[in-house]
């Protein structure tokens, strides 16, 4: 009972707290309701035994990435939105694309089956420690994809970086 | 009814916890002000109470009952909840320190993340403050302690790993357990090119001399403090003490031993087993304290591109070839 309990608030919460970063006028205010969003996920990820995931996307997400977002926004002093053009006006349009991704989602609920699990258990995922297991399955099974991960994302920042050095030459 | 007591027993830890840091922090700021005046050659607060003992608790009286000043374009909801967001964020790393042997509130197995995750949450604290106040001083002091504390986070979670990587754990409690039997008991020896980043590192996050550059006077005013006064002013000062010993906490956690004494002490004495670890634990953490307030006495303070220059340059490629090396070492020659 209690876990359901936790798990609906946290999901409720998540839900509103989307909303209200979308819907604030203020960027810096959204920038903050998005970072109580984020630490209600880590909370999330706590309740899967995922105590690693959850330290890992308070440091990199709330720590990192959106700590950059806040810079930007108050280096730009973008202090009111801008009232944008929008592509479509039709609400019409707006509606279609809420309703597909509704059906989306909810089709891929009902299709959903309970996969046979494999070597990690909960039991013996919390006698060896969940960050010794992930590393273990991250540096061996998928060693690939990490090291593939780790160029993409080093690719834009020697990019930005080159991109500021010409504007500096000139 | 056993979880009620546990919840109980907990919640009691908790406030004591809570108190007795808050006391260590008052009479940090006396430590603070005798060591650095008897270092420059005065004698620091005498006039309250014996040799200026309750010094402390006249400068919170004082703040408390100071005006609460609020700029008039100031973001109000966002300026009354930077302090707490920091005193806050702050506070909560203390619940996984051990303070002695399995003495923390949470014995976490990623402890040593959580406190750098919580410290990451305190630079929100410090951005806001910076930027609810609507002035430029403070917007400036809070975009230099970002971009300081951010940076050198990297340098000091790299430097950190070569002790995960000795230890085998990310638990303070273990990483305490696996020094007794390094040299000296611990790991500053063998990772002495981690520890001296760490420590630099440590002296940045917490915003010190000679890293103050977010407070610089002759050139901020205060920093994201300037218009700050009262009670939320002594939060904000709360904090940066909280995390001085947090961070002298984990420097003696982790590079010296804990609360734990070396194999070859304990085996040459046995009696000093009945020593209580916390004894061990403050005698480190007020060592590094003291090695804070020597280094703000004789230090001047560093300009903002050598400071970024250091972090960047030097202590993060330093740390990243410590790793490299301990990895190395740990799997092939050990």
């Amino acid at each position: 009972m209690l876990p359901e309990f936790f798990f609906g608030y946290f999901a409720c919460a998540i839900l509103g707290l989307a909303m209200l970063t979308v819907t604030r006028k203020n960027l810096v205010h959204s920038v903050l309701w998005m970072l109580l969003l984020f630490l209600h996920i880590a909370c999330l990820y706590l309740f899967l035994n995922a105590e690693f995931l959850a330290v890992i996307q308070i440091i990199v997400y709330a720590g990192a990435i959106l700590v950059l977002f806040l810079f930007l926004v108050m280096l730009l002093n973008l202090r009111e939105e801008h009232e944008a053009r929008r592509f479509v006006k039709a609400w019409q349009g707006r509606l279609a694309v809420c309703i597909l991704l509704l059906t989306v989602i909810v089709i891929s609920v009902y299709k959903a089956t309970v996969q046979p699990t494999g070597g990690y258990s909960i039991a013996f995922i919390n006698e060896a420690g969940h960050t010794k297991v992930l590393g273990t399955v991250l540096f061996n099974q998928y060693v690939l994809p990490f090291l593939m991960t780790a160029l993409v994302l080093f690719v834009p920042m020697v990019a930005a970086i080159v991109l500021a050095m010409k504007e500096r030459k000139r | 009814m056993e979880l009620l007591v546990t919840m109980a027993k907990t919640v009691l830890y908790v406030a004591a916890v809570f108190g007795v840091t808050l006391l260590h922090v008052a009479y940090a700021t006396y430590f603070e002000r005798k060591v650095i005046g008897r270092m420059q050659g005065r004698i620091g607060p005498v006039e309250v109470g014996f040799r200026g003992l309750l010094q402390p608790f006249a400068d919170m009286v004082k703040s408390l009952f100071k005006e609460d000043i609020i700029p008039a374009a100031a973001d109000r909801p966002l300026f009354f909840l930077a302090p707490v967001i920091v005193v806050a964020s702050v506070m909560t790393s203390l619940a996984v320190i051990p303070f002695f042997n399995n003495g923390a509130i949470a014995d976490l197995n990623v402890g040593v993340l959580f406190i750098f995750a919580m410290a990451s949450l305190a630079v929100y604290g410090i951005i806001i403050a910076g930027w609810s106040s609507n002035s430029k001083y403070s917007f400036f002091g809070a975009i230099r302690s970002a971009a300081q504390v951010i940076s050198y986070e990297i340098a000091m979670g790299i430097s950190l790993a070569g002790v995960f990587l000795m230890a085998g754990s990310v638990n303070l409690n273990d990483i305490v357990l696996a020094q007794r039997e390094q040299p000296l008991g611990m790991f500053a020896v063998l990772q002495i090119v981690g520890f001296v980043v760490f420590v630099i590192s440590a002296f940045a996050e917490t915003n010190r001399t000679p890293f103050d550059l977010p407070e610089a006077e002759t050139e901020l005013v205060a920093g994201y403090l300037t218009e700050y006064s009262g009670f939320r002013y002594a939060l904000f000062f709360l904090a940066e003490y909280i995390s001085m010993y947090i961070m002298a906490a984990l420097i003696a956690l982790c590079y010296l031993g804990g609360w734990a004494l070396p194999g070859f002490v304990t085996r040459a004495l046995p009696f000093l087993e009945q020593v209580p670890g916390i004894v061990w634990f403050l005698i480190k953490v007020y060592a590094f304290m003291f090695f804070y307030f020597w280094v703000r006495a004789t230090l001047p303070r560093y300009r903002f591109d050598q400071l970024m220059a250091i972090g960047w340059k030097i202590l993060i490629p330093v740390s990243v070839v410590n790793i490299v090396i301990t990895a190395f070492v740990k799997r092939w020659l050990m």
